[in-house]
């Protein structure tokens, strides 16, 4: 390695200390890597790579506040990160399939540099969609429970229940709730995909509504219709719209 | 086995001592036809060695006999009066038989005479036939005997073989994967930070794993073995979270003799790491109560936790489950079980009778 080239800047992030520092004495045997910050957790991570924007991350799945997933959520494609995990039959089934590098714990130098030897030759790739990512890692069946929303530094969680309605906007969503919008980065139909179908209905191509909210429906010109929310907005309902919501409120009886 | 598997036809080791036996008895009796005078060995040999042919093929039914009459289920005078009397039916029989072959035989002129000299022996075929009939009972009470020892033999090894899987199954559903691989993790990490605590957290490992394999074996433990076995658990869980765990331990004297079923705690307080410490970034507490009142033994199992945290994939539903039903298996309506949880704390508590064993 020439003087010359730059140092990887790595962020390493686990909610225990002894696994950081396994990490960071193995990566003590790259002289290319410079762990430039340790986060204990996922809020810290989200920080952490705003203030550094490091050319690499450790990221550990399971984690106090916010989840490895929910990291990859907020901080985008960008930064290729090596994810870290001891044990999660759908987290890795979701790795394989959308080709990000992870490593097992315990971690062994030889398979830390195989994932890093990884990292050099994919980085000209299309890295994984986050959101795809972490939908993958959902099991069948199993619904997000949160959303997860960056404003500049600042993340808001917000629980689903919470949630009155999301809209389309080109490549954001805005996300009412609690009389606020928030503005996150993911298309209304991934969006869609993660919640559950029996509390979020798609009642417009922009619009994605939490059936609670939902207080009654008005017919609105010729042969549309607008949903009105408790909150007293008014959505409009296209067509094929309207029949889903029948269908589901026919389903709930 | 069915009854419909004769042993001799469908065994080649008992085929060959059936045969065996058989051959070396018609010897005997061709030797003792020609000693009683007035048949040549030849003579003998020609006509015994088709009738104890045909005896020997009879004599394979004597087998549904035998297990019809069991020797240990029935009273031995009826077994012997039973067999006494088969084989002097088909000793008889197959005496006029063998009188008929004479005959047959007497056409020849190489067995001139044959006839008469036949009914000359009839008695002591007919005894000899009787006898024939018990030894060949015998042989197959011996089958039975045999059988019934390796039936006894196999089973003994199903049933061992059933509660060690009982056992692996109910070890690999208390020791959660994260729990084993984490613990691992921790290890490597402190063989080059701290080698004797590394040394330390691989004999906290084994020693766990140790008392968790041999609990699976016994239907209750006192509660203070059970502690024991936390007592393993949380040292090693406190290694990986080390200040963020803070466990509290409020258990009465007197509650820790008390019976319980093995591993009924330790899944509660797993979930408790899990979902509560390990979803905390600055840790929290849990607590372990104990205490017998009115001879019913009351545990709680409480934890703080973030109820803002990102929800868990293994979920503690099947542990909470597990130990439900376990409850409600040994001790029916006499036990209660109360999951509360709460804003900011989870909490787990169940009563059971207090139960105090003999001490071996």
């Amino acid at each position: 390695m020439t003087k010359a080239e730059k140092k990887v800047r790595t962020l390493v992030v686990d909610d225990e200390e002894l696994a950081r520092q396994v990490l960071r004495e193995l990566l003590g045997a790259h002289p290319e890597i410079e762990v430039v910050a340790e986060c204990r957790n996922g809020l810290e991570a989200v920080k952490a790579v705003s203030e550094h924007k490091p050319d690499l991350l450790f990221l550990d799945v399971q984690m106090p506040k916010l989840t490895g997933f929910d990291v990859l959520e907020l901080i985008g494609s960008e930064t290729p990160v090596i994810f870290v995990t001891a044990y999660d039959e759908y987290a890795m089934k979701a790795f394989d399939v959308h080709a990000v590098d992870y490593l097992l714990k315990p971690v062994g130098k030889d398979r830390l540099a195989a994932a890093l030897e990884r990292v050099k030759t994919r980085s000209r790739e299309k890295p994984p969609v986050p959101a795809e990512l972490a939908l993958a890692a959902r099991p069948a069946g199993q619904f997000a429970e949160r959303l997860v929303v960056k404003d500049g530094t600042r993340v808001t969680l917000i629980p689903v229940a919470k949630l009155d309605f999301a809209e389309a906007q080109d490549d954001y969503v805005a996300l009412a709730s609690e009389g606020k919008k928030h503005l996150k980065q993911q298309t209304i139909a991934s969006l869609e995909a993660a919640l559950n179908p029996q509390q979020f209905v798609r009642i417009h191509r922009s619009y994605l509504v939490n059936l609670e909210r939902v207080t009654r429906i008005e017919p609105y010109g010729k042969d549309s219709r607008v949903a009105v929310l408790s909150t007293g907005v008014r959505l409009p309902v296209s067509r094929a719209g309207y029949a889903r919501l029948e269908a589901l409120l026919e389903e709930r009886g | 086995m069915k009854i419909t598997q004769h042993p001799v036809l469908s065994n080649r080791a008992y085929l060959t001592a059936y045969v065996g036996v058989w051959a070396v008895l018609t010897w005997l009796l061709v030797v003792l036809i020609h000693t009683s005078g007035a048949i040549t060995m030849r003579e003998a040999t020609e006509l015994l060695v088709p009738m104890m042919a045909l005896y020997a093929l009879i004599g394979l039914s004597t087998w549904y006999i035998c297990k019809a009459t069991p020797v240990n289920s029935t009273r031995d005078l009826r077994v012997f009066v039973t067999h006494l009397t088969a084989g002097f039916v088909l000793s008889f029989l197959w005496m006029h038989a063998g009188a008929l072959y004479a005959r047959l035989l007497g056409h020849s002129t190489r067995f001139y005479g044959m006839e008469e000299r036949y009914a000359a022996h009839q008695t002591m075929l007919l005894l000899d036939g009787v006898l024939l009939y018990l030894l060949n009972a015998g042989f197959f009470y011996v089958v039975i005997a045999v059988e019934a020892s390796r039936e006894v033999e196999r089973r003994a090894a199903e049933t061992v073989a059933l509660a060690r899987d009982a056992e692996l199954r109910a070890l690999r559903a208390q020791i959660n994967p994260h729990f084993l691989f984490n613990s691992l993790n921790s290890i490597s990490a402190l063989t080059s930070i701290d080698a004797a605590r590394a040394r330390e957290m691989c004999l906290l490992l084994a020693d766990f794993l140790r008392l968790t394999l041999g609990m699976g074996e016994r239907s209750m433990i006192p509660l203070s073995e059970e502690l024991d076995l936390l007592e393993k658990f949380m040292a090693i869980e406190k290694v990986r979270f080390g200040a963020r765990l803070d466990m509290q331990e409020d258990v009465q004297e007197e509650a820790k003799h008390c019976l319980i079923p093995p591993l009924l705690l330790q899944p509660l307080l797993e979930n408790a790491v899990s979902h509560g410490i390990a979803s905390m970034a600055d840790g929290g507490w849990i607590r372990l109560a104990a205490q017998v009142e009115n001879g019913t033994l009351g545990i709680i199992v409480e934890n703080q936790r973030d109820d803002e945290a990102p929800p868990r994939r293994r979920s503690g539903g099947v542990g909470l489950k597990n130990v439900r039903s376990r409850l409600e298996a040994r001790y029916g309506k006499d036990a209660t079980f109360r999951v509360e949880p709460g804003e900011d704390r989870f909490r787990v508590s169940m009563s059971l009778p207090a139960e105090v064993g003999e001490r071996k």
